[in-house]
């Protein structure tokens, strides 16, 4: 047995986040671990990674017992984890990052050649393209969890640990990732991970523990002996959802005008090349591409967060020279991709967190003055409709599960009535639950005529949810897709160029 | 309820063993270098608590309390204001030269003075506010270098051939004296402390900390402050324009700093001469670290302050260095930083101890959430 918890439990204010778990994985297999949101999965991992200390429990590794102090204690014994939420410094190179806390010597100095040699080596060696001298800041979400798997490959651990390593990644990549840990299952290695992805879960894994309000509801499943609705029902208890969108709502008024956009790096070169659509109420643009070709730029051109070229409007007005604030008062709501970096205020209760991008609108404010009864009793609703769950509304946004938080922030945008909804990959770690319920409520605004922008890597999702669909590739549109028609795998051929002929 | 008590009192331990930390240290000293802690203690206790002492400490903690103010507006905002010592000296001595060269009518010549003062100081620390938000040079360095500047233009404009005069009956220069009408009239508070009035200033001290504590939590305005403070990235995305942000809050930050020196102004030396207190600005920074940004912490903070630097005016009388209240308050401001930590830890684990206790005792097999939907 590579690893072995046993009885343990974590409580924090509010909430036992872990019960008397149990979790055996043997060594040179891939075990999953799957449950909703907030059954205590990234605890457990935290756990196992010395990041937190249960109040309970024995942890033992390769068969010997251990407890850690931190992080570093674990990854003494060959364990590495990878987050839900990146852990990188933002303004270092990647470079700078892998290296951070391992420093490689070489008499006095860094060997800083020497790193980035073995960086390389490694990337290639896995597929995983990362250019060890980019900046963080300037890399897409899907890079930056490459460079976190990166770290933990450079670092030498034996085990793995993956928090929702796939859920801003396409399937292609979801398929090299795997490969990748086959590989390294190969060669002895261990991985953990979690996903709420239970189709990637049953061709990856070799077993599967499920873990459901904080205690293991099944341990060590054969993943040959179970199906998804078998998973599902496990997890939460519910069926399958299916993102189908019925009957069309599409209208002919337009909702948003996108004319000519042209977004430029740093560099000069375009990263948006001169992007035009338009989505109507009643309608969802769906855009399919392979993370890092534009739509991180796209839609930080739209809010007015990145200087751009070109012409936008809202609902028949022109909103080119408005600033961010001015655009969201219009209409715009904005589901963020990276919700730690652009959606919440981590320290912040939540329901300062539901003021956040809304600050100047009921129930929020009144003139000059925050309203916080208004903004209290907003968000004690947003927490209801949306099931977040959580002790209360005075705890801060940090001590959320990741997928609690995204539906806090989807609740937070679908709120006020928006025109648009730009959403980048709304249901990005929620579970199958949540995820169906999100849904429910695109479809139902959706029905009042907002106008949706999903960008998703989840092809299911984008499919199934939109009336329109068109494929990004290096910055510009390159295809209409009958979302009626089309599958996921003729749309993920689409997306990586195979038939642009180039 | 109770357990909003018992956070509170939380609240307040760190602070007080901080104290009590340093309190170990300087006796540890003071103990090395040959006096009795104890016997130094009872004096600056005895000493400080006399009502005279108590008016000095107060009218000291009301010109702290404007700097450490001043830095926490700043400092909420992830701006580091070193600039106060520079700000508040170059608005005290213009609005000093102003209010000695106008003669107006009581309430007006008083509020001209301040209103100068606090405008030099906004337009000081505007120049930081602009240079970072244009040019991103970062407001430490340039606050800096702006404090070597304004005192350059004290000294320079502070010269008889300028704004200066000579100080009757001394060899002192400073701007020409303040009539009657711009004297901020001092408040007989403590019973017993004679001639020794508080300054009328400690009035507004308190409604200065009243609007920060609204400004921040009850406005628009401060929750864009706080959520830049915060994180940058998300504040921009709900759309914060952060550059105006750092220009306003350098502003408000150093319009605070221009009041720094009105107590000691209106309230005892009418004139900005060679001998007006300096490095206020840097006393502000300790005490905003000890108050944590927080008014009442900031009040306590300066009281603490103002009372260690009067009582130990009695120190020197029995031979001790009263440098030794120097090294207190250094101890202090560092075993503040060190207490936060201890007892925020102490918090977490207390916290945890009680949801286990509450938990088995109500006996609820169900290992879910507090309160949350089944
Ligand atoms: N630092 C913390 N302080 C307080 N409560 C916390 C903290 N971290 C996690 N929790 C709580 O513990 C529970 C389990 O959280 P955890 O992050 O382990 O869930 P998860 O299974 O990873 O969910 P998700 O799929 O949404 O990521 C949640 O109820 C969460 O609110
Ligand atoms: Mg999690």
């Amino acid at each position: 047995m590579a690893v072995e918890l046993d009885g343990i439990t974590k409580r924090f204010p509010g909430v036992v986040a872990n019960r008397d778990i149990h979790l055996h994985v043997r060594r040179g297999s891939v075990h999953a671990i799957c449950g909703e949101n907030g059954a205590g999965k990234s605890t457990l991992m935290k756990i196992l990674y010395g990041m937190q200390r249960p109040d309970e429990g024995t942890i033992a590794v390769n068969g010997t017992k251990v407890s850690f102090g931190s992080p570093s204690d674990a990854i003494a014994v060959g364990i590495g984890m990878v987050h839900q939420h990146f852990m990188l410094a933002d303004n270092l190179t990647v470079l700078e990052n892998v290296v951070l806390g391992s420093e490689p010597r070489k008499g006095l100095s860094i060997d800083f050649a020497g790193a980035r040699r073995k960086i390389k080596e490694i990337s290639d060696a896995y597929g995983l393209g990362v250019d060890p001298d980019a900046l963080i800041e300037d890399l897409g979400v899907g890079d930056r969890q490459r460079v976190e798997i990166l770290k933990v490959l450079y670092r030498g651990a034996r085990i793995i640990i993956l928090d929702e390593p796939t859920a801003v990644l396409v399937p292609q990549e979801v398929d090299e990732l795997f490969d990748n840990l086959r590989g390294l299952v190969r060669e002895g290695l261990t991985v953990i991970f979690i996903s709420h992805k239970l189709d990637e879960v049953l061709s990856v894994a070799d077993e599967i523990t499920v873990i459901r309000r904080g205690t293991t509801v099944q341990a060590g499943i054969d993943s040959k002996t179970v199906n998804a609705r078998q998973l599902a029902e496990l997890m939460v208890g519910s069926e399958l959802p299916s993102p189908e969108t019925r009957e069309s709502t599409v209208t002919d008024q337009q909702a948003l005008a996108v004319r000519d956009l042209t977004v430029r790096s740093s560099d000069g070169r375009p990263v948006v090349d001169n992007v035009s659509f338009t989505i109507h109420k009643g309608e969802v643009l769906g855009i399919a591409g392979v993370e890092g070709n534009g739509q991180a730029e796209l839609v930080e051109a739209i809010m007015g967060m990145r200087p751009s070229t070109g012409t936008i409007a809202l609902a028949g007005t022109d909103v080119t020279s408005l600033d961010t604030r001015r655009r969201r008062e219009a209409g715009i709501g904005y589901v963020p991709e990276d919700r730690h970096r652009h959606g919440l205020l981590l320290e912040a209760p939540l329901w300062e967190n539901r003021i956040l991008g809304h600050q100047t609108r009921r129930p929020n404010s009144k003139g000059p003055w925050i309203d916080r009864a208004g903004a209290r009793r907003d968000t004690e609703r947003i927490v209801r409709e949306y099931d977040v769950r959580t002790p209360g509304i005075d705890v801060a946004a940090d001590a959320l599960s990741g997928g609690n938080q995204q539906k806090l922030i989807v609740g937070r945008e679908m709120s006020g009535e928006p025109v648009v909804l730009i959403a980048s990959h709304p249901t990005r770690g929620v579970d199958v639950g949540a995820q169906a319920a999100i849904w429910d409520h695109l479809r139902a605004a959706r029905a009042q005529g907002l106008a949706v922008l999903l960008i998703s890597a989840d092809l299911d999702e984008l499919i199934g949810m939109s009336d329109t669909l068109k494929v990004i590739l290096r910055g510009r549109l390159v295809a209409d897709v009958d979302p009626a028609t089309v599958t996921p795998e003729s749309l993920g051929s689409a997306m990586t160029g195979a038939g642009e002929g180039a | 309820m109770s357990a909003r008590l018992r956070s509170l009192l939380l609240t307040l331990a760190a602070p007080v063993l901080a104290v009590v930390f340093a309190a170990i240290i300087t006796s540890i000293v003071l103990s090395v270098s040959g006096h009795g802690p104890i016997e130094t203690l009872s004096l600056m206790v005895d000493y400080g608590f006399q009502p005279r002492t108590i008016s000095l400490t107060i009218n000291s903690a009301t010109t702290y309390f404007f700097a450490a103010l001043a830095v926490a507006v700043a400092f909420r905002m992830n701006l580091f204001n070193i600039g106060v010592d520079g700000q508040y000296r170059l608005a005290a001595m213009l609005a000093a030269a102003v209010g000695g060269a106008v003669a107006l009518p009581g309430p007006l010549h008083v509020l001209l003075i301040v209103v100068v003062a606090m405008l030099v100081g906004a337009a000081w620390a505007a120049i930081a506010g602009i240079l970072k938000a244009t040019r991103g040079v970062s407001e430490v360095i340039s606050t800096i270098m702006l404090n070597f500047i304004a005192t350059g233009i004290v000294a320079y404009l502070l010269n008889t051939d300028r704004l200066a005069v000579q100080v009757a009956g001394s060899n002192n220069i400073g701007t020409k004296h303040i009539p009657e009408s711009g004297h901020m009239p001092g408040l007989s508070l403590i019973p017993g402390s004679g001639t020794q009035q508080v300054f009328g200033f400690v009035i507004i001290a308190i409604l200065a900390g009243i609007a920060f504590q609204v400004l921040l939590n009850r406005t628009r305005f401060g929750f864009d402050l706080r959520a830049t403070g915060q994180s940058e990235s998300a504040a921009i995305a709900s759309g914060v324009n952060v550059k105006r942000m750092v220009v306003i809050s350098m502003v408000i930050s150093g319009a605070v700093a221009g009041l720094v020196g009105m107590p000691q102004l209106l309230g005892a030396s009418y004139s900005y001469g060679l001998d007006f207190p300096t490095g206020l600005g840097f006393t502000g920074i300790a005490i905003a670290l000890l108050g944590r940004n927080h008014p009442v912490g900031i009040a306590i903070g300066a009281l603490l302050f103002g009372f260690l630097d009067n009582s130990s005016n009695i120190l020197q009388i029995n031979e001790i260095p009263n440098e030794i209240v120097v090294i207190m308050q250094g101890v202090i401001v560092l075993s503040v930083v060190v207490a936060y930590e201890l007892v925020r830890r102490y918090k977490l684990v207390a916290e945890q101890r009680r949801v286990s206790r509450e938990l088995s005792a109500g006996g609820t097999g169900g290992p879910a959430p507090e309160g949350a939907a089944a």
